[in-house]
């Protein structure tokens, strides 16, 4: 039969987005050059193609950041009334709008994920992470109560955030640290520095007084660097568990306050009275949005027994239609995979999944000549103890496995050392409010998968870190 | 009518005297290792032999607390609190007991040694009031910009280890336990290794007030021995180190052992606190975890 629809391309266009060959370092409100001049580049992920050089920070560079902020701190942003502060946020927030298109074109170009994302979700949600916490500059006396004392900053924030959402996570990490009045030194991550570094432009044409932000950009030493220097009172740090426990190693002893947003293994549940298309929609969405580069990702499909067949089948045929392409196509659904790093990384816990047992499906599709791609992908007849159900992918992987009572499908999505998300599908109330009070974890998506507002705390039990984002539990972490 | 009771005028009554053992799931084992130390009053005179705690006994206490926590969790706020109320009340009929006990332990006169009980016997009053009324103060609905019903709700952390302070043998004590328990997490506490013996009495109260057993355990011994098990334990969730209060170098090492499951760490302060503060909220919102459930509203 021939396909009903065939998609002509519809690429977004490059032209709002204008890419310098090379960038400095944001310190004290401007771009200098790094002390011992050396750089990296970052590469489209879609074409392998350089996109710009950009600087490698050391020490020298995040010690002048850090003095930066320090100064920022000390003579203006811990001074100003929290309504001026909170005003400058709202300029922020404005700008992200502003310059809204350009922000998304640049995020998919540097991250490789589908513009339809970039621009839906990654840069409308940062604007209003800024926006949110503007207004709660000048209330935060009302924030938080049970304190011994009025609401006083930290200090000098050190803030290392991922490559999966880079604009959304300096958000995440940068709005409530200003508004609580401290100054930040933030580190992206050295795949996708480059909306980092606009936004640094944005802080300039914010007027932001110097020094309030700074952005020092480099790989994991710099990030040890920040994380390590004396005069950080604090750091908040989104990625992988294994750093995250190096961090909590790094800073025992010491008086700094941290945040940890950390790996995930999250399941979807699927009962047996769940709506089973909006079901299938949600699994779809919450392994392959974003490649499934997600913390928060629903990486297990737990599936009532009774309706486990129908259920993927209704996945494969969902799967079938997801397209695979040029992240800056709008009707692009998956884009490509951030770095060749994590392409490799994707690829071992897969063949694992393959030596242990279980059984590997993909829709047919077109992967590209060039770039890191990874097709959608399912594992059925995976057991609790197969890695691909244990260890986080951080990829289009998903591991169905089944379950026949509530009671057995809570046991197994808590059977894992992570706690970050859980979806919940059913259309009895009492199930989803019974499964969500015994589940361990921080965010519980009953009927719906990867929601996210600046209202709402996220973040983790056990190991997948401490500390919430978000809402005014997300100021607790930036005041003392 | 029977005749009041005689005492014989010759000789001073020789007292009997209690054996201090742990308190591990809800029962009163010595330490399996068969140690026991000397524990002496603040002017070096004999009170006891105290179990000495082993990794052993540590390990057995986590897993005592753990098998406590899924029943203790899910206990109704307004029981817990009942619970600990409980608790003050029993102490309360034993506040004569308390007072001989801190007075040996930590030297103080009498007068001081009956304010520190009374305070202590308040503190679990005002924990036990916290229990159902917590959630709405840290927890509550949250406006999000699209169509879900949003909503955060605190939950306990899980099994928490703490390290009682050195120095206020009982207020201390019961101040830093209570807050981890009224909210539905389980413990095991690792008690002053100086003044282990009120840590010990109190579980006697605790014994016999509704307390189901494995919630609280409570070891004696030097931390040497249960406070690096505890900390590296991979089925404690969080560890409190006020014990350490003026032992940095231990306590960064605890802190360093607790990254290796990402535990909450509560750190010690520069000094013990004076106990007799209000406590605000933090020793209870330390060991508490925030969750947010989404649902979407429709027709």
């Amino acid at each position: 039969m021939a396909q009903p629809f065939d998609y002509a391309p519809a690429p977004e266009s490059r032209s709002v987005v204008d890419i310098r060959s090379s960038y400095g370092l944001f310190i004290g409100g401007e771009f200098v050059d790094p002390v011992a001049g050396r750089s990296f580049k970052t590469l489209n992920p879609a074409t392998e193609e350089v996109l710009a050089e950009v600087s490698d920070a050391d020490d020298a560079d995040v010690d002048r950041a850090v003095g930066a902020a320090r100064r920022a701190f000390t003579r203006v942003w811990s001074r100003m009334s929290g309504r001026d502060r909170s005003k400058y946020l709202f300029r922020i927030a404005r700008v992200l709008q502003e310059r809204g298109r350009e922000l998304a074109v640049l995020e998919s170009i540097d991250n490789g994920k589908p513009i339809k994302e970039s621009r839906d979700v990654d840069v409308p949600l940062a604007a209003q992470w800024f926006f949110y916490y503007a207004g709660w500059a000048d209330k935060l006396d009302y924030a938080l109560p049970g304190r011994p004392g009025p609401p006083r900053p930290l200090g000098v924030a050190g803030q290392v955030i991922p490559w999966n959402f880079p604009l959304l996570m300096l958000a995440w990490k940068i709005a409530p640290a200003l508004a609580c009045g401290n100054t930040v030194v933030l580190k992206p991550a050295e795949t996708t520095p480059l909306t980092a570094l606009l936004f640094a432009e944005i802080c300039q044409q914010a007027d932001l007084p110097a020094g309030v932000v700074n952005i020092v950009t480099g790989a994991g030493a710099t990030g040890r660097a920040l994380v390590a220097h004396e005069d950080v009172d604090k750091v908040a740090f989104t990625g992988s568990t294994d750093v995250g426990k190096s961090i909590a190693r790094a800073v025992a002893g010491t008086r700094k306050k941290v945040t940890l947003e950390l790996g995930g293994k999250g399941a979807n549940i699927v009962f047996d009275d769940a709506p089973l298309d909006e079901a299938v929609e949600g699994v779809v969405n919450g392994i392959f949005f974003n490649q499934g580069q997600v913390c928060c990702a629903g990486s297990r499909l737990l599936v009532q027994e009774s309706v486990a067949d129908d259920v993927l089948d209704r996945l494969k045929h969902r799967m079938a239609t997801l397209r695979v392409g040029d992240p800056l196509d709008k009707n692009t659904d998956v884009g490509a995979i951030n770095s060749a790093e994590q392409l490799t990384r994707i690829r071992e816990l897969s063949a694992s999944g393959d030596s242990e047992g279980a059984e590997r499906w993909s829709p047919p599709c077109d992967l590209p000549a060039h770039g890191f791609w990874f097709p959608p992908t399912i594992f059925t007849g995976v057991s609790q103890a197969h890695r691909i159900a244990r260890e986080e992918i951080f990829g289009p992987v998903l591991s169905v496995l089944t379950f026949r009572t509530p009671g057995e499908a809570v046991d197994k999505a808590n059977n894992t050392p992570f706690g970050l998300s859980v979806g919940v599908w059913s259309d009895k109330g009492s199930r989803i409010m019974g499964a969500a009070g015994r589940l361990r974890a921080g965010v519980v998506w009953a009927n719906t998968f990867n929601r996210f507002d600046p209202g709402s705390p996220f973040g983790g039990y056990q190991e997948s870190g401490y500390g919430r984002e978000g809402g005014r539990h997300g100021l607790a972490a930036y005041l003392r | 009518m029977t005749a009041p009771l005689e005492e014989p005028a010759t000789a001073r009554r020789v007292e009997v005297r209690k054996t201090y053992k742990l308190f591990v799931g809800g029962a009163f084992p010595r330490s399996e290792s068969g140690r026991s130390y000397v524990v002496q009053d603040t002017a070096g005179r004999f009170l006891a032999n105290a179990s000495a705690a082993s990794r052993k006994d540590a390990r057995n206490a986590v897993q005592a607390a753990r098998k406590a926590f899924a029943g203790w969790s899910s206990r109704t706020p307004y029981n817990r609190g009942q619970v600990l109320y409980r608790v003050a009340e029993v102490l309360e009929g034993r506040r004569a007991q308390f007072i001989d006990e801190v007075q040996r332990s930590e030297g103080v006169g009498r007068r001081q040694a009956r304010a520190l009980v009374n305070l202590t016997v308040d503190r679990l009053v005002w924990y036990a009031g916290w229990a159902d009324k917590i959630g709405q103060v840290v927890g509550g609905t949250n406006p999000v910009a699209g169509p879900y019903l949003n909503f955060s709700v605190p939950e306990p952390t899980g099994v928490v280890a703490v390290l009682a302070p050195s120095g206020s043998s009982l207020l201390g004590l019961v101040s830093v336990l209570a807050p981890v328990i009224v909210t539905g997490n389980t413990v095991v506490v690792a008690s002053s290794h100086q003044r282990p013996l009120p840590a010990i009495t109190f579980s006697e109260v605790l014994a016999t007030s509704d307390v189901p057993g494995g919630v609280v355990n409570v070891l004696t011994g030097p931390l040497g021995d249960t406070a690096p098990t505890l900390a590296s334990h991979l089925d404690v969730n969080a560890v409190d180190l006020i014990g350490l209060v003026g032992d940095a170098e231990r306590a960064t090492e605890l802190e360093q052992s607790a990254a290796d499951n990402l535990k909450r760490v509560l750190r010690a302060p520069v000094r013990e606190p004076d106990w007799a503060r209000d406590p605000g909220l933090e020793r209870m919102t330390a060991f508490l975890e925030t969750k947010t459930v989404w649902h979407p509203i429709g027709v």
